[in-house]
Parts: structure tokens; sequence; C-alpha cells
């Protein structure tokens, strides 16, 4: 238990960089180039995503505008939808998760290098497939979830709906490939002394979220093969004419799309339960509890689905019984909430920018959670259900929860990364103006909704309120738009002129701390003992360790 | 347990749920569209139940195949490995005889929901028999060209066997609920 020798891995298995320049990022199956793959594509599509959504603003700004036609504006808002979702949040956190877990776990590389290539090429091509369709028919127009009928071929008849099943195919194995492949990683890799007990946080999150992938993408893989099938083979899945049920695509969607919201999300608490402890100089409070809840989210978020479904008319017991899972399951997302701020309680906190971005997630977070539960509540889901209210609450947990999640990570992990410190003060400005964007678009969005504006409609007349309402969210997602210049910028000038950050920048106590700057390719020459959840500060600390101090963890 | 069979099993975990779906899709709709019994009634059970032995068997060869190449005895693992390439196969020609009658008698995929969820599902199981079948050619390949005496490359015939397992636990559901009609 008390061992003090370091621990010597077995000899590097990555093979030496056979290629330069671009072919070497082609062919390359290290986890960290890998991952650095992940987050340059999936930034790019937050700008294409992001653009879409400038494009949605500036037609609602104001009534009766005719900016965009109703048929582009219905292709640009399935797209956003698709992009943020399939191309930006999920594919981001994975990307993270290849980078960090190995080394987390003091590893030298991922269980499958070669897989994990293919996850990563197989979302690439995918994402080529989706975004083919405007230059090959017409992007799909039927809202990222695709309710059949409209999403069948009399009511869609382009090419657009078959790029956008035949894309998130190939984008559904790379994710279940590579969330396996990590899950392995996590079971068979780790370093000695790094018991389940004693993981980081992060990569218990993207433990169980690899499992929630595995068993929630199949539904949507069903789903859409099935899809296909009604539109190439003129079968009658989705087809109420012929029999079939449009109903059945809701359930089966649903059953993918709402532990899709978990797989969004666990990830960034997962980042945050990072963040948060070692800016405010303290461990984290109740590890057993945070961790123990998202176990909790995460057999839970298989039986929430159908509070998507209110709306149906799928008769009481059904809503009666979903309605209580739905409120449930906010009770493990408050757990963590207190866990985060009992963290910060008493401790030293210091305001970088990845902190802000923590704080503000833990405040963003939490408004978004309260929505959410509101919507349990069978009566009020229809009365909102379809209208802006919706839409300020998913931008509440997706951007307000997971970006600012990511955001903060980003400016945690990007020293690692690249062996550069972002600038802090363009991270203030960054921090602020997206702050201020983000709440100038969507807080208002809340009583838009409220007043009984529908979503997804491509104008509104010039009702009372609607049209300076809908003028402020337009303004706030031009001040978003000028922060994620900003936040360019600072990424531009940071990689040429930032601070050397050293290995350890923050003090922090997690593993991939030990290695270099950026990393070596094969990771670690030695790995600190393991002797409990903070190998680096037992290690500068030789007086007080953890393990001495908390036997539970030993 | 290895990492490459671990890999495997979440695989499988993860292939499970995707065949319990279509499944269920069928199940559905033969109670709901009230046609089901009809078109049910143009499958022969027992012709399909000849073909399924071969499947069925072909879990035992391929077990046979992954101990003898455990046992180092390569050229017996191969000759295994044969066998089940050719009951697979022979189940496969099976399905193909059973898919010929069903559209002469006008039954497809667009007939009716039957014909839509049941070619479905057979359709997809048929795909992995297939996967399969070329995954064994390359092992049988392997086994010819003596590429077993490496050890690494001697555990994925154990792996496969996860997978072909799979396969066949799949059919015996299929073949339960749709052919035998039993729950439905």
């Amino acid at each position: 238990m008390t061992d003090s020798n370091t621990t010597t891995l077995s000899a590097p298995i990555s093979l030496p960089r056979e290629y330069k320049g671009l072919l070497s990022w082609i062919t390359t199956i290290d986890h960290k180039q890998i991952g650095i793959l992940y987050l340059a594509m999936t930034f790019f599509y937050f700008l294409v995503g992001g653009i879409e959504a400038i494009f949605m603003r500036i037609q609602l700004a104001v009534p009766n505008n005719t900016f965009l036609s109703p048929n582009s504006y219905n292709e640009i808002f399935t797209m956003h939808g698709t992009t943020m979702i399939f191309l930006v949040v999920m594919p981001m956190l994975i990307g993270f998760a290849n980078y960090l877990v190995p080394l987390m776990i003091g590893s030298r590389d991922i269980a499958f290098p070669r897989l994990n290539a293919l996850g990563f090429w197989l979302l690439f091509f995918g994402s080529l497939m989706l975004y083919f369709s405007f230059i090959g028919g017409g992007a799909p127009s039927a809202g990222w979830f695709s309710y059949a009928p409209l999403s069948e071929k009399p009511y869609s008849a382009t090419p657009g709906l078959d790029y956008w099943a035949l894309g998130l195919l190939l984008m559904g194995v790379g994710t279940v490939s590579t969330a396996i492949n990590i899950n392995v990683t996590i079971l068979k890799y780790r370093v000695k002394g790094m018991s389940l007990k004693r993981l980081p946080l992060f990569v218990w999150m993207v433990f169980i979220n690899g499992f929630i992938i595995l068993f929630a993408l199949p539904p949507l893989n069903a789903a859409l093969v099935m899809l296909l099938v009604d539109r190439q083979l003129y079968a009658h899945f989705f087809q109420a004419v012929a029999g079939g049920s449009a109903i059945m695509w809701q359930q089966y969607f649903w059953a993918f799309g709402h532990p899709e919201v978990y797989i969004m999300i666990l990830p960034a608490w997962g980042m945050i339960s990072e963040i948060i402890p070692v800016f405010s100089r303290k461990p984290i409070f109740g590890y057993g509890f945070v961790a123990g809840s998202t176990l909790a989210i995460g057999v839970l978020s298989f039986a929430v689905y159908a509070h998507h479904m209110f709306a149906v008319g799928l008769g009481h017991p059904f809503n009666i019984a979903f309605a209580f899972s739905s409120m449930a399951i906010a009770v493990p997302t408050g757990i963590k909430i207190f866990n985060w701020i009992a963290t910060m309680w008493g401790g030293r906190i210091r305001f970088t920018t990845s902190m802000k971005y923590a704080i503000a997630f833990i405040v963003l977070f939490t408004i978004g959670g309260l929505s959410g539960i509101t919507f349990a509540v069978v009566p009020i889901d229809w009365q909102v259900t379809d209208t802006y209210y919706v839409v300020a609450h998913f931008h509440y947990v997706l951007f307000g929860g997971t970006l600012f999640g990511i955001f903060a990570g980003i400016y945690y992990w990007f020293p690692k990364m690249t062996g550069r410190l972002l600038s802090e003060k363009l991270g203030n400005w960054h921090f602020w103006l997206t702050f201020i964007g983000f709440n100038l678009t969507f807080f208002i969005q809340h009583f838009v909704g409220l007043l009984g504006m529908p979503r997804r409609v491509y104008t509104y007349p010039n009702l009372p309120g609607w049209g300076w309402m809908n003028m402020v969210s337009t303004i706030g997602a031009f001040v978003l738009g000028i922060s994620v210049l900003i936040f360019l910028w600072n990424i531009f000038i940071s990689l040429r002129k930032g601070k050397p950050a050293g290995d350890n920048p923050w003090e922090a106590w997690t593993l991939e701390w030990a290695a270099s700057s950026p990393p070596a390719p094969h990771n670690f020459e030695l790995v600190p003992p393991v002797n409990g959840r903070r190998p680096l500060w037992d290690l500068q600390h030789p007086d007080t360790p953890d393990w001495k101090l908390n036997k539970a963890e030993s | 347990m290895h990492k490459d069979k671990m890999i495997m099993y979440m695989v499988v975990a993860t292939e499970a749920v995707f065949f319990t779906l279509l499944i269920l899709a069928y199940l559905y709709f033969h109670k709901s569209s009230g046609t089901g019994a009809k078109q049910t009634a143009l499958l022969d059970p027992l012709r399909t139940f000849f073909f399924s032995l071969f499947l069925f068997s072909s879990s035992f060869t391929v077990w046979r195949a992954e101990k003898n190449v455990d046992k180092r005895n390569f050229g017996r693992g191969g000759f295994w490995l044969l066998v089940t390439i050719l009951f697979g196969a022979t189940f496969l020609v099976g399905q193909g005889i059973e898919w010929t009658g069903l559209i002469h008698h006008g039954e497809t995929v667009s007939a009716n929901l039957f014909g839509t969820t049941f070619f479905t599902l057979t359709g997809f199981h048929g795909m992995h028999v297939l996967v399969g079948l070329i995954v064994l050619s390359i092992l049988f390949g392997l086994a010819v060209l003596g590429d077993f005496k490496n050890s690494k490359t001697a555990l994925s015939v154990g792996v496969f066997a996860i997978y072909w397992h799979f396969v066949d636990i799949v059919w015996v559901f299929i073949f339960t609920i749709v052919y035998l009609g039993v729950i439905s």
C-alpha cells in the first residue's frame, strides 16, 4: 500500500513517427493526436453550427422577416441541432476522453489504437455524408429528431433525410467503438495502485458514459435502419397509412434521445469535478457520492425518456410513471451540485478563466436543471411543449452546462496539450462576453415561450412583446459570436506567444500533470506511485500524504 | 479476461440491444396489424429448422476450432474452421431458398408489415452471419498460412467464437418467436 517506488511501465508501444506533417495526422494511431483531431474537427463544426444559429437569429430578429425562406429555415435549424449534438458536443467530449483517459490512468495508449483511429474516421466521413446533403439535393429539414411521418418519403422527398440517417449511422458505429475502446482501457490499462476507488472523477464519468453509449446508441441505429428501409425499400415501419406506427419512431428515438442527454453532460461533470478541487485547493467533497450518483443517473437515464412524449397521449399511467422517474433523476443530479459547492466552501479559490467557467457552469446548469424539472410536471409540459421555453431549457443545460464545462476544460488542459498557457486576459474577455451573450440570448426565451411562441417556425406575427424580446435574443447571439472570435484569437496567439506552461501549471494532482507538456508519444518515462486519489499531492507532500489521513481511499 | 475478449463481449452487448429492438418491432406489428397469422402460414418451420441445425451445430464446430488452436493443433483447428464456414454457408443457402419462395408468393419487404419486419429482422441476422463467414475465411487463411504459431493471432479464434455464439443465440430467439410463434 505504501510502496513509494515509482512505477515503471512496459516498453513504449507507440511506433516511431513514420510520417511528418499532414500525413502524420492522417495515419496516426496515437490517442493524443486522435484526441486533438477530434477537438479540431468538432471545433470547426462548432463554428459551422454557430453560423447556422446566427442565420436563424437574423431571420427571427424582427416579425415577418424574409431573410430566409421557410424551407431554408427548416434545413438550417435541422442542421444546427444535428451538428451541435452529433458533431460538436458528443464527439468533443469523446475527444477529451481520448486524450486524457490514458494519461490520467497512467497508461501508454488506449487499448486498441487502430480501432480508435477507425472511430474518428467514421465520425469524420459520417459528418461529410451529412453535409454532402446540401449539394446532394437539399439538406434534411425534419428537425434533429426527424419525427415520422414527416421524415418519410411522401413528406420529405429529397434525399436529405437519407444522408442524415446514413451519416448518423456511421457516426453511431464510430461512437460505440470508441466508447467500448475507452472502457476496456479503463478496465485493463490502469497503472499499479490505481484502483477503481482512486480513479479521477473525469475517468469515472467517462467510464459510466461508455456504458450509456453502449446501450443507448443501438435504439438510434435500429430506428435509423428502419427509417432507411422505409425510405429506400418502401417498407411501412413508421407509415400509419399502411398500418405502421409513427409513435414507434418516437419510442425508439427517445429511448436513445434521453440517455443521449446524459451522454452529453456526464464527461462535462467529470471535467468540473477535476477543475473545481484544483482551483479551490481542496480535494473533492464526497468523492463516493459524486461517483455513485453518476452511476444512479446512468441507470435512471434509460427510464425517463417518455417525458419527451407527454403530448402524444400515451395515457395517464404511462405519463405518471415517467413524470415520477423524471423527478427522481433530479436527486442524484442535485447531489453533485452540492458536492461542487461544498468543495469550494472554505477553499482558497483561484479565479482563473477555467474556474470562472466552472462556477458559471454550476449556476447555469442549475437553472437549466430546474426548468427541466418543470417538464416532469405533465400539465406544465402540455402547456409549454414545442415552445421557446423548451429551447431556453435545453440551451441552459447543453450550452450553459456542457459547453461552459468544455470551455473550462479547454482553459485547464490546453497547457498540457500544447505546452503553452492560454492568455488569461483574453480569457477574461471571452468568459464575460460568453456569459453575458448566452444569458441575453436564452434567458428571455423562457418568457417568449411562456407567451406561446412555437419553436421551429420560420417567422412570427407582430404580437405584443414578441418583437423586442426576439431582438434581445438576436443581439445576444451576436455577442456570443464576438466571444467566439476572441476565443479563436486567444488560441491563435497563445499557440505562438503563450507563456510556457511547464508540466504542472495549476499545481494539480492527477497523473496527466506528471507527463511533460505536451506529453511524449509514449506519455510517461516513469509514473509516480499511486497510493491515493491525488498521487501528485502525495509526491509533493511526503509528510502529509492523503493515504495517511484518509483510510477510505487506500 | 483478455482485452480482446472483453471488447467483444461489449460489442455483443450493444448488438443484443439492436436485435431486441428489431424483435420488439416484429412482435408489436404482428399483434397490431392483424395480418401476421396469415403471413406466417407461408413460412416452412420444418425446412427452416433443418437449415437452422447447421447454424446451431456451427457453434459446436467453432468451439472445437478454438480448443484445437489453444492446444496448438493448428491443422485440426483449421479443419474445424472450414467445417464452420460450410455450416454457416449452408444456413445462408437455406435463408436464400426461403426468401426466394416468399418473394414468389408476393411477400416482400414492401408488401405489408409482416414483410417489413420479417425481412428486416432476418436480413440483419443474415448479414451478421455473412460478416461472420468473411471473418472465418480470414481466420482459415491464417490457419493455413501457419500464422497462428504467433500466440497473438491464435487468440482471435476464441474472440471470434464469442461473436459467432451470439449470432447463433439470436437465431434461437428469432426461430422461436417468428417460426414457432411463441409469445406472438
